[in-house]
């Protein structure tokens, strides 16, 4: 890029997006900064973003060895991937028959399916508690996984993406002589990776991210997520070593913006959903 | 038999009757234009008998069997769509594939890996390929096999979803306005060539369009539709020169035929300026309300004499072979179209007083529900008569 293309608009345009960026990563800026410091230098007085003794090799030595973080992180990948997986092949048949099938309820069930989108976790958590329990499942796979396996956002979403296809497209498949299943696999998914990638971003960055439904159901460190293992370095281990903190914080949030950054065109090309053209 | 016949198709959305008792026969091999206004109920009608919808009644058959409730991928009926329909994740190859793939290859093949190490396997699929080649180059596509649909254009889209479409030797074919989105140029040669394919391959063939142009020179038989009811299947001579219904005579044709209310006088005759016509068979009573047309090129335009409807020309449209001539009728303030030579029409311009003559053998009748009734001219009715007499 030349000098000449920087005109006075694009200028500013730029300074405002950058000053915008910068105010949403401060948090983040400031964590890796703090995972670089010593105790003493964290306590300080001044506030500088620059370790004044680079301490980041002994503070990521304390989070990876005080904690056990290939458990957690496995654990995360393991618990998302269940989810997403679920939550996919739950929501794309349902979307499709309330999207391109007649049928009688399929007014009613777009009703249900609003409903269920204003109800919060946090309004089903104690009877889902209570579930688990008697049914002595707390504190495994079964409980993180299951409660998000019917995701209604996914269900809202897909309907919305598949609404907008041709519908002559499915009466070709029908001709060529594809059953419903067939039409889902073979037609459908396929034209429909842009909303399942835009779905995926959602899924796994709030499942990944959640600590509210872990914390409830698990109190075994052997099925903790991320964030309740963060949790429970800082209550038993950390104290207020905030170094070691916010390294293991580093560590966990990794995986998220790594894969951010490797897809990130696929990302924004799900998100905006320009992906089916033609 | 019939290749295929409907009967007494009765549909309805919402307490709108869309189609009112459709029947219709289509012989092997024959090619059926269905021809109407937007909204007719062409589409539903094709939709039905494809098995995409359901009719609340009437009965279905093909090659004499009852299909009514037949599943759409068990009646082996292909269609080509208006948008194309092709699958924009598959190259044009596997596009064309796909049906052969459904019908040839049971569900364990079709899975992935797992398929391949099925015995026979090989063979299958190479078949597929030598066929899917096959299809291509008889449409001229061979090049374009590799490509997705995105990468096509309109003309290109086209080929491979008639491709598509008769890959697998249907029993019968239907088309869904499959020009309607190409230029005017492609369109003209595309109708030859759909017309080439469909003698080649003998599958009867079922062609819904709104342009009567494509309806009349390329079916056998025309079936005109209008308002959810068939009006008139015949050859599309006979639907031009012999329109049972006043909606039939005023949809096909272009320019537009004149129609010009009138009424019955006297001796069951009917008149159009000068020329007098007198009803076969005589039922309509004195003073009924009847509409006159005309079609265009059978009204002649002079500027001499004092025969036939004086009018005034309001316009001139010159096509090259002919000239179009739109003249306002003094008595009743309508417009009347003439249809003349160049010669002819070399001394007429805006403005200029004219006078209007209907070739009499040429006036068709239609009573006020809009029934054709039988007329001839005068002159020769009473030649007849007198001859008889």
């Amino acid at each position: 890029m030349t000098s000449a293309s920087f005109t006075p608009g694009r200028v500013a345009r730029l300074s405002i997006l950058g000053l915008g960026a910068l105010v949403f990563l401060a948090p983040y800026i400031f964590m890796v900064s703090t995972a670089g410091k010593a105790q003493s230098d964290i306590f300080t007085s001044s506030l500088s973003l620059i370790p004044q003794q680079w301490f980041y090799v002994q503070n990521f030595a304390k989070a990876l060895s005080r904690v056990s973080m290939g458990r957690l992180l496995m654990n995360g990948v393991v618990v998302c991937a269940l989810i997403l997986v679920f939550q996919v092949v739950i929501a794309i048949p349902c979307a499709y028959a309330m999207a391109k099938l007649k049928f009688r309820a399929a007014r009613a069930l777009m009703v249900l399916v609003m409903l269920g989108l204003l109800v919060p976790i946090h309004a089903t958590a104690l009877p889902l508690y209570v579930a688990f329990d008697r049914a002595g499942a707390l504190n495994s796979y079964v409980a993180l996984v299951a409660p998000f396996t019917i995701s209604v956002f996914g269900i809202f979403l897909f309907l919305q993406f598949f609404r907008a296809m041709p519908d002559d497209l499915i009466h070709a498949a029908r001709l060529d002589g594809m059953s419903e299943p067939g039409i889902i696999a073979r037609v459908i998914v396929p034209n429909a990776w842009p909303a399942v990638t835009a779905f995926s971003i959602f899924s796994v960055v709030a499942h990944w991210n959640d600590l509210y439904w872990p914390l409830i159901v698990v109190s075994n460190q052997a099925y903790a997520t991320p964030p309740l293992g963060l949790l429970y370095f800082r209550a038993a281990e950390a104290g207020d070593d905030y170094g070691a903190l916010m390294a293991a914080t580093l560590i966990i949030t990794f995986p998220l913006v790594a894969a951010f950054l490797l897809a990130q065109k696929r990302f924004v090309e799900g998100i905006t959903m320009t992906g089916l053209k033609g | 038999m019939s290749a295929l016949s409907l009967r007494n198709i009765e549909k309805s959305f919402g307490g709108n009757h869309i189609l009112k008792g459709v029947t219709l026969d289509a012989g092997p091999g024959e090619f059926i234009a269905l021809v109407g206004p937007s909204g007719c109920g062409k589409s539903t009608l094709l939709r039905i008998l494809a098995g995409l919808e359901t009719a609340d009644s009437g009965d279905i058959l093909i090659a004499g069997r009852d299909m009514t409730a037949a599943h759409a991928a068990d009646r082996n009926i292909a269609m080509v769509f208006q948008s194309y329909a092709l699958y924009p994740h598959l190259t044009a190859a596997q596009n064309i594939a796909v049906p052969l793939v459904m019908r040839r290859l049971t569900r364990a093949r079709r899975l992935p890996f797992l398929g391949r190490m099925m015995p026979g396997q090989r063979k299958a699929v190479a078949d597929i390929h030598r066929d899917v080649r096959d299809m291509a180059a008889s449409l001229k596509i061979d090049h374009l096999l590799d490509r997705k649909p995105g990468q096509m254009s309109g003309g290109q889209r086209q080929r491979v979803a008639l491709a598509r479409a008769m890959v697998r030797r249907p029993s019968i074919f239907l088309m869904d306005e499959p020009l309607s989105n190409l230029d005017a140029n492609l369109r003209v040669h595309a109708r030859g060539e759909i017309v080439d394919l469909h003698r080649r391959a003998g599958v009867p063939t079922l062609y819904v369009t709104h342009d009567q142009a494509e309806a009349l020179s390329m079916a056998d038989r025309v079936a005109v539709m209008i308002g959810g009811s068939l009006l008139q299947l015949a050859s599309p001579q006979v639907i031009y020169e012999d329109p049972q219904h006043v909606e039939v005579a005023k949809f096909i044709g272009q320019p537009r035929i004149n129609l010009i209310a009138s009424q019955v006088e006297d001796g069951a005759t009917v008149a159009l300026g000068g020329t007098r016509c007198r009803l076969v068979d005589r039922a309509a009573a004195a003073g009924s309300a009847v509409t006159l047309g005309i079609r265009p090129e059978f009204v002649s335009v002079s500027r001499q004499g004092n025969e036939g409807l004086p009018a005034r020309i309001e316009r001139l449209e010159f096509l090259g072979s002919e000239v179009i001539v739109y003249c306002r009728l003094d008595a009743i303030g309508e417009t009347m179209v003439a249809k003349v030579t160049p010669a002819e029409g070399a001394d007429l311009s805006p403005g200029v007083p004219v006078r209007l003559t209907a070739d009499a053998r040429h006036i068709f009748v239609f009573s006020k529900d809009g029934s054709r009734l039988a007329a001839a001219p005068l002159s020769s009715i009473v030649t007849r008569e007198a001859l008889h007499g």
